[in-house]
Order: structure tokens, then sequence, then C-alpha cells
């Protein structure tokens, strides 16, 4: 499949241009958001902020208490992937290392929980946290996504192909399940976690739905929910959206820049985002 | 194997799993399919078993819902127009990016081009609106450039839903690109000089070798999405509201909005008739794709 150097310019520029298209929109938002909100509706609309200003990241700070959603959405998500880093690699060594009656039918339950739609869930959901007494607090954000499937789904396939002589010999010496657990398998599984925690705290911090039905008072909006009530309130301001959404998304895309080798391994290896 | 059988201990492992599929899912799915035949509301939250029983009346009015219907229309043009969108642009880019391009250039686009797959909904949606804002928005100022006048996107009837559709295309492709790459490079090639030497062109050699050794991952993408597409509710849930007059209202915001009116019951309902669609047509692909 040799090119020549014309056709290899018009795939570069084809390439470029797509990319120009896909990033454009974040690198709008993100110059429009250190722009003061008259420059915003300027025509001819300018492309460098002219007037460079941070006026409308401290304006949410403190008008808005982007601040306190930002604690909120760092706090909910943390909680969410220690659940998952400890649970699901104990659940995914249960399912992969240890025999016991009815293994692979409960396995079953994983896949299948995995096929059911948010919506169909949510209100039933919704129903149990009230009578729980959760509506409004972080446990009710928390608790559902302590557990993902997509979490056990892959720990079990990690965990199934480290070797059995190790957890043998350990057995033979005669160290407990959970002492093996803890003193071999976890720290092989140091990988996996990697990988599996980055694509937790993606879903927990970037988790829009769920939050906005539970959380009902702005000392527990996560970033998102905060972000849509700003959106309804202030939906013709740009300026303050815009840094908004900044907010949202610059940490995500700090940690993929950085980390982009797991997420692509997280694909691989589960086959879902 | 079976050195030592400890049978309990391996339920002791997986038990907070099961714990949690019972209590919030299992759960949850049957209850929310017993109060599809009940008058449940939101006041009858503090006593759910007091609730009356009314058969199937939920889901006859299901069937005479105007504005359920037109979520459904609205639903199902949004599947069948995105999901060729999302995955065409999705194997484009991964040919593209297998064509022969350096390492380093192809993991740099792959990168960008991902990007968008994993940013909250909501940044992504604020930013769009901005962008097709009537006046300020850059859209449209580009079109002024060229003496075209944009329309106001998302609030007319004609281009609301397009221009959702587009941006969740925009959304979604960079998954299926990943995927698409992933399996481009597990094609031998040998297929390919094979084709080179019988004189295959290069949309020869994509027709006869790489469409057919793809097909197995453009079932899974097809399938996948479409799972995830009959779901699209915080979409024009941001960005319009549904609105204007319904144009942009899917099948999962409108139940969502019945929640939120207190309907349970018949939300639980319309919840009900859309898992059911969403499983047939994941099973029907799933049997078309493997027959041929």
């Amino acid at each position: 499949m040799r090119r020549t150097r014309g056709q290899r310019l018009i795939t570069y520029l084809g390439l470029s241009v797509g990319l120009l298209l896909v990033v454009g929109p974040f690198l709008w938002a993100g110059l429009s958001s250190v722009k003061p909100e008259a420059e915003i509706r300027r025509d001819p609309p300018t492309f460098w902020p002219e007037t460079f200003t941070l006026d409308n990241y401290t304006e949410l700070l403190h008008r808005v208490h982007l601040g306190q959603a930002f604690v909120n959405s760092v706090s909910v998500a943390l909680v969410i992937v220690a659940g998952n880093l400890l649970f699901c690699s104990m659940v995914g060594y249960g399912f992969a290392k240890l025999r016991f009656r009815g293994r692979d039918a409960v396995f079953g339950l994983v896949l299948v929980q995995m096929a059911v739609p948010a919506i169909v869930l949510m209100i039933p959901q919704f129903v149990l946290i009230a009578k729980l007494g959760m509506v409004n607090t972080f446990l009710g954000i928390i608790l559902p996504g302590l557990i993902t499937p997509l979490g056990v789904f892959m720990m079990r396939q990690f965990i199934a192909e480290l070797p059995d002589e190790l957890i043998h010999a350990a057995r033979v010496d005669g160290a407990g399940e959970f002492r093996i657990f803890a003193r071999i398998v976890l720290p092989l599984c140091k990988p996996a976690m990697a990988t599996l925690g980055l694509i937790t705290f993606l879903g927990a911090w970037n988790n829009f739905l769920w939050p906005a039905v539970v959380a009902q008072s702005e000392d527990v909006y996560t970033l998102p929910v905060a972000l849509n009530i700003l959106n309804g309130h202030e939906g013709t301001h740009y300026n303050l959206l815009v840094a908004g959404a900044m907010i949202v998304v610059a940490p995500i895309l700090v940690l993929f820049v950085f980390l982009q080798r797991f997420f692509i391994q997280g694909i691989s290896t589960s086959g879902l985002k | 194997m079976g050195l030592l059988r400890r049978g309990g201990l391996g339920w002791v492992f997986v038990l907070p799993f099961i714990l949690m599929f019972v209590v919030f899912y299992l759960g949850p799915l049957l209850a929310g399919l017993g109060m599809s035949f009940t008058d449940m509301r939101s006041t009858d939250v503090a006593d759910p078993l007091a609730v009356d029983l009314v058969g199937v009346e939920n889901y006859i009015r299901l069937a005479g819902d105007e504005a359920m219907r037109e979520a459904a229309v609205n639903t199902a043009i949004f599947v069948v127009t995105g999901l060729p969108l999302t995955i065409g642009l999705g194997l484009a880019a991964a040919v593209t990016l297998n064509s022969g391009i350096a390492r380093l250039p192809a993991a740099f686009f792959r990168l960008g081009y991902y990007l968008p797959h994993i940013t909250s909904i909501i940044g992504v949606a604020v930013a769009w609106k901005f962008l097709l804002e009537p006046e300020a928005g850059l859209v449209n100022r580009l079109l002024e450039l060229v003496g075209l006048q944009g329309p106001a996107w998302l609030q007319e009837q004609a281009t609301a839903l397009p221009s959702i559709i587009v941006m969740t295309a925009w959304r979604s492709f960079g998954f299926d690109m990943v995927v698409f790459l992933a399996a481009l490079q597990g094609i031998p090639r040998e297929l390919y000089e094979a084709g080179e030497v019988d004189g295959a062109g290069r949309w020869a050699r994509f027709r006869s070798i790489t469409l057919p050794q793809l097909r197995p991952v453009i079932l899974f993408c097809t399938v996948y999405s479409s799972v995830g597409f009959l779901q699209f509710l915080e979409e024009p849930l941001i960005m319009t509201g549904g609105g204007p007059l319904n144009s942009t209202l899917s099948a999962s915001l409108a139940i969502f909005k019945q929640f939120g009116v207190g309907n349970y019951g018949y939300a639980g309902a319309a919840a009900t008739v859309l898992f059911t669609v969403i499983i047939a047509l994941a099973v029907l692909q799933l049997r078309i794709g493997r027959a041929r």
C-alpha cells in the first residue's frame, strides 16, 4: 500500500480538517471562556481574546458556587472509584479463581445487568432511594454506582489470566483465601486497576442524569447538575456557560492526554467504554 | 484444581455483587414492571403498596398518546440516521488512520478523534448550543462570511433534531473508530497483497477485503450503538427540552418527563415498552448479522 507524496498530503489534509472539526467546539468554548461577554457577542467575532479576563470563572465560583459543586464532584467520584476498585477486584477474584455451585449462572447476571437501560431502572431506583431516606444525599448518588457490572467483568477477565500455580502454591503454604487475595492477587492487579479506576472516575465525573434526579439542593449538586441549573437560569449568558463547560471538561482532558494508554487499554480489554 | 474446594468462600467473595444486583437492579426492574400495571404517582412513594391495580390501562393509554407517538417517531429517525452516520465516520477515520500513516501522527489524530466520546454531555451540549446560537454563534457567523443566513438551529422544528443527530455522531464516532482500528490491524496483510497482485484497485480492495473482514465488529458497533441511541435523552433534555413543539422529544425524554410530573405507573409502562423494543431490535440485528 505504497502511496505517492501527493496522496499522502491529501490524507494528512483530510485528517487535519477532521481534527479541527472534532476539537474545534472545545477550542472555541475555551477561547470564549476568557473573553468578556461583550467581546463574545461582537460581529465579526474575534478568534484570539482581545481582552483576556478570568472574570467569568471568578463569577462562577462566587455567585453560582461552582466551587462547592467541584468539590462534591471530586468527592463523589473518588468514593465511587474506591468502591469499585475494592469490590470489583474482590468479586472478580471470586468469579475467576474460586469454584462454587452456580458460579457461571451468577456471572451471567453481570452481563444481564449491563444490558438494562438506565431509564427503565431510574424510577424504581428513585423510589427505593426515597424509601431509604437518601434523596438529596451523597449516599443516594453514590450507592447504585459502587459496584459496576463493567468493572466486575473487567477484573474477572484480568484475574482469570493470572497463573493458577501462584494461588495453589499459596494454598499449599496454608494461606487463607482472603490473605491470598490481599497479598498475591491484588498486587498483580495494579495495571487492570489503573484502567478500571480511570474508567470509573470518568463515568462518575460525567454522570449527569442520576445525580440530577437525586440532588435537589445546591450543597449536594455535582458539577454537571450545577452546570445544567446554570444552563436553565442563565441560558443566554454564554460567557458563564462556556466557562462552566470548561470546568467540567478540562480535568478529563488533562487526565486523557496524560493517561491515554489506559483509556485505549480499557476499550480493548472490555470491548466497551 | 479442586485441591481445596472452598465452596462457601466463593459466595462470600461475590456477595457484594449479588447484594447490589438484587437491591439496585433486580428489585427495581421487577418493581418497575409491577408499577406499570398500577396507577402509582409520586405521592404514593410513602406507601407504595397502597396503589390500585389498573391492569393494562397504562399500556392502552400509551397507544393513544400523541406525544409518545411523536417521541417514538423522533427516536426512530434518530437511530436510523444517526447510526449509519456514526459508523460511517468511525470507519472512514479508522481506514484513513490505517492507510500507512506514520505511528506518531496516527496516535495523535486518534487521540483527538476519541476526545468528544469521553467528555461530559453537559459540557459538550453547552459548547454546541453556543456554536449554534442564532446570532453570536460561530456557525452562523461563518455562514454570514459567505453570504448565507443560517437558521436558529435549535429553535426551529426543521433543524433542531438534525442538529442533535450531527452532534451525537460527532461525539460517538471516536469509539467506533477505536474498535475498527483494532480489527483492521487483525486483517492479514497477505489478503491485500494478493488483491494487489490480482490488480484490484483501492476501492475494490476496501469493498472485497476490508468490509467483509470487518463484518463482526460492524455488527458489534451496530448493536451497541442501537442500544445506546434508542435511549438518547440527555442531549435534547439539555439543549432543547424536547422542543420546539416536541420535535426533539425522544422516547426516554418523554418517559423522564412523565416521571417529572409524577406519573410513575404510566412512565413505568412506557419504559417497559422501550426496554422490550431495545431487546427485540438487538436480537433481530444479531440474527440478521449472523445469518448472512
